[in-house]
């Protein structure tokens, strides 16, 4: 079995003291380590990340990984996927990365349900470039590029996720991390598009800490219907990534359904198909 | 020569293509090598669109401005292309919808006699071409029962019916004793040369003129042992093929020059994590959306250059079927080999055009790349003496495997320390000189024509056909390189040595080949550019290297 030490690198680790992403690391390691235990073979498992604070976590990992481009995150996780089902691929992506750059390829993971689960760090804030306003930033956010406040408001990644497709939703808070730990278990479990979107306070240029934990409370089964997309949406809208009153975390959503990879690959398996005969298609072309 | 081109054209919808394909297959079958031109404007109604069938008793890929027949579906193809008829041509056309000086009948009475679609006039018109023709009736029959997919009987009849009105046949042409070869096209060749060279998927966004790669390998996935992907754009397109190279899938994208804009992250992220990837490039004219539907030779100085940072890359150029067929194959092995990203740089006028296919298939085969063996600690990013570091997938049971977009140490982990930096700058670049190395092996510059000749036509991709048999009439010399990057300098200037004058013939504005060329010293002495999104023709071609001779 790996231990928790054994899934670190040597790699020094360069966030910010107080960075919220050191929960996620050690949610995700404790997360993978209890995975073990349940049967999942490590060494099948591919971490993807993208660029910002976030991605660092492929280099503090010490399991197979991929350290990606700003905003592509799904295309080399889909890509992973397909050409070997095998593999248990998780992603982590910045809120910049996830929301913004490649938000176009979140999309179709999410309406095409392939088997993957993803995993957005979201801080609100461009952390790596010293803090400009991004997609899930609060009304009127005065960042860098925007020191009078910005002109956007912000998206909610939660309805989003529910109108685009994916069959599990769900909101982490990193301070939480027992109920993250929970979270990313059943979503790497879950047989479809997982989505955790996990509010991840930036010491440095956003600091979230009080304002999370004045509001933040957890939700579960046992008061909300996670088949009921209706109930799902009610449940996002608490909270529009602005003010607001009180933060749900916890599972919105989950419904099994057929998955890309079974549609499209149908049983085959790119890495161990061998191309085909090519004579008798031209034979055909005579 | 026995040789004959033939003209089919009607707008958009008459199904003009379908009739130059049943065209060139009885032609092939009675053993003529084929040369197959499409043209069609970007629509897919009305408009006008031809097809140009050159058939030849000796191995042809170029066609002609001029023309031996000319089937008219309607009033524009007459009056368009009238002017290509050699003396003694005809004009078979529908007498219900053009006029012209030659033989019209109405195609639209027949289809109608038989209550067909008015698709069906192609048929019809099939049938009486050939009647004029002289093709013996069974060489037809079969050839519509193996290309029309659907109400084959009824095709029939209207084709039997046309071929019946031709009294006396006026451009008989005789049967040649060879054996028919496949037809096929640009494209085709590349995905047969892919699969071949042992391709697990096929990735791409639908872009004229590379669609029909993706067309064709998903209509025949399971016989061709390959899983297609259409992602949600070019950026899908390329990151996931990086993915599946990482699981260790041998994967291909294809684009044109706007798709493949949408890449260079992802070509840039294949030089810095050193992943596989083959990318065919099938130009078309630019900037922009340009002429989407014709072609050019426009983005060669693009490809050899695209991405940012210093990139190793191979970009090899097939002029016709057989070279797709070959150097998809060799680029597959060669970015596994590499580790690299490497190109096929195709274009409209090779893509879509169909050629009488005699390639040797055996000579392209999977080659197993430098595999790790197991022993040891894994490191993705192993500083070797060749540069080429052993490969393992995620799934290995003993192997770590970290593939990364950023400067890393061997293990794959971001390093930013000047010695680390340049110790991974020096191992990718022993590699280039790996590659270099194995590049001389090949045949990377063909020559034709007279290899003595004083006079050279220099040339790449599918601007070789017409400077082929523009060379054989004057008794010239053509020099094609076949890798463009890294360019085979010593071959190039081999090839050339002794000539007075180098002619660079390009599809393109400013002569790109002309300018990747001189900065290795190599100088032209006159150039012929074309660049109204046509592709040279055999007969244009000639008046204008005479031109420049004169």
């Amino acid at each position: 079995m790996t231990t928790i030490k054994e899934l670190d690198t040597y790699a020094q680790n360069t966030w910010c003291p107080g960075c919220g992403n050191f929960g996620i690391l050690t949610s995700i390691k404790k997360a993978l380590a209890d995975l073990e235990k349940d049967g999942l073979d490590l060494n099948k498992v591919a971490i993807v990340s993208g660029i910002g604070c976030h991605a660092k976590i492929a280099d503090y990992i010490n399991v197979n990984s991929f350290y990606s481009i700003h905003g592509r995150v799904p295309p080399p996780m889909t890509g992973i996927k397909l050409a070997n089902p095998d593999l248990t691929v998780i992603g982590h992506a910045g809120d910049g990365d996830a929301y913004g750059e490649g938000i176009e390829h979140l999309i179709f993971s999410a309406k095409r349900n392939i088997d993957m689960t993803f995993i957005v760090h979201n801080n609100r804030v461009y952390g790596l470039t010293t803090g400009q306003f991004t997609p899930t930033s609060p009304p009127d956010f005065k960042g860098r590029s925007t020191p009078k406040g910005s002109p956007e408001g912000p998206l909610n990644p939660i309805e989003l996720m529910l109108s685009a497709g994916a069959t599990f939703v769900a909101r982490g808070y990193t301070k939480n991390m027992k109920h993250l730990q929970s979270l990313i278990k059943t979503a790497v479990n879950h047989k479809g598009f997982s989505f955790i979107d996990v509010l991840q306070p930036c010491f440095t240029f956003f600091n979230t800490y009080d304002f999370y934990n004045e509001r933040v409370y957890e939700f579960s089964s046992k008061d909300h219907d996670v088949s009921d997309r209706k109930a799902a949406f009610v449940k996002a809208g608490e909270w529009a990534y602005g003010e607001g009153e009180k933060i749900p975390i916890g599972i919105f959503y989950q419904v099994k359904k057929p998955t890309y990879e079974e549609k499209l690959l149908a049983g085959r398996i790119p890495v161990q198909l061998t191309p085909g005969d090519i004579r008798p298609v031209l034979e055909k072309q005579i | 020569m026995k040789e004959i081109s033939i003209l089919v054209g009607g707008k958009a919808g008459d199904g003009i293509r379908q009739a130059g394909h049943v065209i060139a297959r009885f032609l092939n079958r009675i053993g003529y090598r084929i040369f197959f031109y499409d043209d069609y404007p970007s629509l897919i109604r009305g408009g006008h669109n031809f097809s140009i069938i050159r058939a030849s008793e000796k191995r042809i890929i170029a066609h002609k401005e001029t023309v031996d027949v000319i089937v008219a579906l309607n009033q524009d193809a007459v009056n368009n292309h009238k002017h290509r008829l050699n003396p003694g041509g005809i004009i078979l056309y529908d007498s219900n919808k053009a006029d012209a000086e030659g033989l019209g009948i109405d195609f639209m009475d027949i289809v109608k006699k038989f209550d067909g679609k008015p698709i069906m006039r192609n048929t019809a018109a099939i049938g009486a071409l050939a009647g004029v023709l002289n093709i013996e009736w069974s060489v037809l029959e079969m050839v519509i029962k193996d290309a029309v997919g659907h109400e084959i009987d009824l095709n029939l009849k209207i084709a039997r019916n046309a071929y019946d009105w031709i009294e006396s046949p006026s451009k008989s042409v005789s049967k040649l004793d060879q054996k028919p070869l496949p037809l096929v096209s640009g494209n085709e060749a590349i995905a047969l040369g892919a699969v071949k060279a042992g391709l697990n998927m096929y990735i791409a966004y639908p872009m004229t003129p590379a669609s029909a790669i993706l067309h064709y390998l998903a209509a025949q996935e399971n016989e061709l042992g390959v899983v297609t992907v259409h992602p949600e754009s070019e950026i899908g397109v390329a990151l996931m093929a990086l993915g599946a190279a990482y699981a260790g899938a041998r994967a291909m994208v294809g684009t044109s020059g706007g798709g493949f804009a949408l890449m260079t992250e992802a070509l840039s992220l294949a030089g810095q994590g050193e992943l596989p990837m083959v990318i065919v490039e099938a130009q078309r004219p630019g900037p922009s959306t340009g002429v989407p539907t014709y072609t050019m030779q426009g983005d060669l100085a693009f490809v050899v250059h695209a991405g940012h940072g210093d990139i190793l890359r191979v970009v090899l150029a097939p002029g016709d079927a057989e070279e797709a067929f070959y150097t998809t194959g060799l680029a597959m092995n060669l970015a596994w080999k590499f580790q690299i990203p490497a190109f096929v740089l195709s274009d409209k006028h090779l893509s879509e055009s169909i050629f009488s296919f005699d390639a040797d298939l055996d000579k392209v085969e999977p080659e197993k790349p430098l595999l790790w063996n197991n022993q040891g600690e894994y490191k993705r990013y192993l500083d070797t003496q060749n540069g080429i570091s052993p490969l393992a997938f995620p799934g290995n049971p003993s192997a770590i495997i970290k593939a990364t977009s950023y400067e890393h140490d061997e293990n794959g982990i971001t390093t930013e320390e000047p010695e680390a930096i340049s110790r991974m700058q020096r191992k990718r670049l022993r590699k280039r000189k790996t590659l270099e190395e194995e590049l001389e092996k090949y045949e990377t510059v063909n020559v034709y024509g007279n290899p003595d000749s004083k006079t050279v036509l220099l040339c790449w991709g599918s601007t070789k056909g017409a400077c082929i048999e523009v060379a054989e009439a004057l008794d010239l010399k053509v020099v094609q390189p076949l890798i463009l990057e890294p360019l085979p300098v010593n071959a190039l200037k081999k090839a050339l040595s002794g000539a007075d004058k180098i002619i660079d013939v390009e599809v393109n504005a400013t002569g790109q080949l002309a300018k990747l060329i001189s900065s290795h010293g190599i100088c032209i002495d006159d150039m012929i550019l074309r660049f109204d999104a046509r592709p040279f023709t055999v007969d244009a071609l000639l008046d204008n290297v005479k031109e420049v001779l004169s």
